[in-house]
């Protein structure tokens, strides 16, 4: 069975909550004794309904406070796909937590409350996919019951919508409108809207077309670790474990090692199962390679007539995820790329990127937490990586802290020098 | 010709994912070990670890935090599985916790070592010096563990703190800690109770026998089946009973529930968990049901 991973987003209190809630009761996802102790929760917080966004608000902070704090992974399956959900708050400053859940999504999918339309977190939302480039958008009209289901409501948050994203680059754009509450078209399609002809929201993510938006073209194979079992019936054996990030590998194959130079030829594929003869994204294997050369981790093979780029200095759009610390100029941190670990100083910021208007502000001093901005970065190593929008693996990237250790910033590279 | 369209299923995506985080571990830290019960989550996560580093032994030992309130049956298996790998096998001994007067056995019908458990644990990991601990908890079990990363970060005091955790993008991990500090480790984090299933399956992995029906001894208690045991005391009308039962989790004899089953073989525990109605926690696990928060409450003082 295939895979779909997507994550939601909206504001406060558009009913992400309640949309998740819906899709996992209608799919039979949810289990008796989940119901009964969110029915009886909900009874002891004066909720007149079930409150089905208590199934995915876990935190004893979330259910006392009504808000969702941190991403949520739920799961569910169809006859036709299984799903990840990655539910990730609207709150403006925990904007971080949207990348964060949709850098691994193939799909977003944003909710727009259908009696505000179109404000600045549905605009911010719609912006980081298109820069995380998730290829498709859903955006969600949702309580439509609230506005008799009107039509025409519909149709101008839809045009709002298209107006802002054409800005941006969104290959794949639909608009569904839903009532979470009551579950119009989610799963089935809604006799309260006879005007609408598009398919269940349900429906559209069981079908929308995924396969084709791997890298298949490009061999890249980031080294992550090298196997040598030392033993008796294993004795000179010496594997390159790690994950394909992009392209197909198969023995035979004349490959170049990177940052080495040296070329080989791939001897085999190894995996517990047996010999494999045709490796690719994201699989992960063990390579053999047919000459002695020596490699370790944060060494990329990748073939002699397709290669990364190989520099020490990056063109990145950053977003800032500390509350604690904003990056500024000169600032040094640590970087983990692929399986290739560095110190880069960030050189200059060129521009801030505002998200709602995607105005650029010049040069500025500083970018703060849920900040986005174009960044020039120096690397103490070269690190060998795509343009993000060629390659999600070997184009992305993120920044640490030295000093505390934490997670700073994530990075999309957008070019060299 | 045939067309490569270069897919992979949703058992082989999640194996690939799971590899992925034990090569990533087992490259950045410097003290590793695998936490294993016995349970089918774990015994899933010591095949993985097998897959990961093949032709190679684990690179790393396997901690058993033992309650002392085991199935028998899962002790054998255990024992048979680490000769097996060649595994070097670290027991961290609630009895043993509880004899140096470290933590006190809880006392009365409902007695249980559950929570001691995280006592021993944060002991064995001060002893040994692990950095960074794998575990089979999955997403899909609890609502705490919906919100878990697949690198836990745990400060000096191994507490969690789930309003406070790292991001984690695409597949980049963040493995810096500081002396004293580790993480936890979730490689089967994406993984549902149904996925362990069919991947034992697929994978033939063999299981303790508990997790097949089989006839036992059980009473009933706030609604669910317990084993008798040395390690329970009944009260008055709690009597005992001849059934047909399996395990669908497996810990403490004294808190982990059975349910009745047909289920005899690996197909029809799959037919049964794709039907079933009640979460494998919510069927069989009395430490859940102290409060709506019990897992976030013990997983921030350091439990699983």
């Amino acid at each position: 069975m295939e895979f779909l991973r997507f994550a939601t987003a909206g504001s406060v209190d558009d009913g992400k909550s309640t949309l998740i809630g819906r899709l996992l009761y209608d799919t039979k996802s949810i289990f008796q004794d989940q119901l009964e102790s969110v029915e009886a929760t909900s009874q002891q917080m004066g909720n007149e309904y079930t409150n089905l966004a208590l199934l995915t608000d876990g935190l004893r902070a979330e259910r006392e406070q009504g808000i969702t704090i941190d991403v949520a992974y739920r799961y569910f399956a169809t006859p036709k796909r299984k799903f990840i959900i990655a539910d990730t708050p609207g709150h403006v400053q925990y904007t971080r937590n949207m990348v964060t859940g949709a850098s691994t999504a193939d799909l977003v999918l944003v909710l727009v409350d259908a009696r505000h339309g179109v404000v600045e977190q549905s605009r911010r939302h719609a912006f980081l996919a298109s820069l995380l480039r998730i290829p498709h958008l859903v955006v969600c009209v949702n309580k439509m019951d609230l506005i008799d289901y009107d039509e025409k409501a519909f149709q101008s948050v839809k045009e709002e919508f298209r107006n802002f994203a054409m800005k941006l680059d969104i290959p794949d754009l639909s608009f569904i409108p839903i009532s979470a509450l009551h579950g119009d078209n989610v799963v089935e399609r809604s006799a309260k809207m006879p005007w609408y002809e598009g398919s269940s929201l349900l429906h559209h993510l069981e079908e929308v077309h995924i396969a084709s938006d791997r890298n298949h073209i490009d061999a890249r194979f980031p080294v992550q670790y090298v196997i040598r079992p030392q033993n008796e019936e294993h004795h000179d054996y010496r594997g390159y474990a790690g994950t394909i990030a992009g392209g197909v590998f198969k023995p035979g194959d004349e490959v170049v090692v990177l940052p080495s130079g040296f070329t080989s030829t791939v001897a085999s594929i190894d995996s517990y199962d047996g010999p494999i003869f045709e490796a690719f994204g994201p699989m992960s294997v063990t390579m053999r390679l047919t000459s002695d050369v020596d490699i370790s981790r944060g060494d990329m093979i990748c073939r002699p007539n397709n290669q990364p780029s190989v520099s020490q200095d990056l063109q990145a759009m950053v977003c800032w995820m500390s509350e604690s610390t904003e990056l500024v100029p000169r600032m040094k941190l640590a970087l983990k790329h692929t399986t290739r670990s560095s110190r880069v100083m960030a050189s200059e910021i060129q521009y801030r990127i505002d998200v709602n208007t995607l105005h650029r502000d010049e040069k500025p001093e500083s970018l703060k937490l849920n900040e986005i901005g174009r960044v020039s970065l120096r690397s103490t190593q070269p690190l060998f990586f795509d343009e993000y929008r060629r390659n999600r693996n070997t184009g992305s990237f993120i920044l640490m802290d030295e000093a505390t250790n934490v997670t700073v910033a994530a990075g999309i590279i957008v070019g060299s020098g | 010709m045939s067309i490569t369209t270069y897919e992979l299923n949703h058992l082989d995506l999640l194996e690939a994912e799971a590899i992925h985080i034990f090569r990533e571990v087992a490259s950045e830290f410097e003290r590793p070990c695998l936490m294993f019960s016995g349970g089918k989550d774990s015994i899933v996560m010591l095949h993985l670890a097998s897959k990961a580093f093949w032709p190679a032994r684990l690179p790393f030992p396997v901690l058993h935090v033992d309650t002392g309130h085991n199935f028998p049956e899962v002790i054998e298996y255990r024992d048979q599985l680490i000769k097996e790998l060649g595994a070097r096998l670290v027991v961290a001994s609630v009895q043993q916790s509880i004899d140096e007067g470290r933590v006190a056995e809880e006392k009365g019908p409902r007695a249980s070592r559950n929570r001691l458990q995280t006592t021993t644990l944060l002991d064995s990991i001060e002893e040994n010096k692990f950095d960074a601990l794998f575990g089979g908890a999955r997403r899909d079990e609890e609502k705490a563990r919906a919100k878990e990363r697949f690198y836990s970060f745990r400060d000096e005091f191994g507490q969690w703190d789930p309003k406070n955790q790292r991001p984690e993008l695409w597949n980049l991990y963040n493995g810096r800690i500081r002396q004293g500090e580790h993480i936890r480790v979730f490689p089967i984090s994406n993984w549902t109770e149904l996925d362990v299933w069919q991947y034992i399956e697929r994978e033939a992995i063999e299981i303790p026998s508990v997790y097949f029906a089989h006839e036992r001894e059980v009473f009933q208690r706030d609604g669910m089946l317990l084993a008798n045991s040395d390690f329970v005391t009944r009260s008055d009308g709690e009597e005992l009973v001849k059934r047909k039962i399996r395990y669908r989790t497996v810990g403490d004899m004294s808190c982990t529930g059975a349910v009745e089953s047909e289920a005899e073989n690996l197909k029809q525990i799959i037919e049964e968990v794709s039907s079933t109605r009640i979460t494998e926690r919510g069927a069989t696990r009395a430490d859940d049901r102290v409060s709506e928060a019990a897992m976030e409450d013990r997983k921030k003082e350091g439990y699983f």
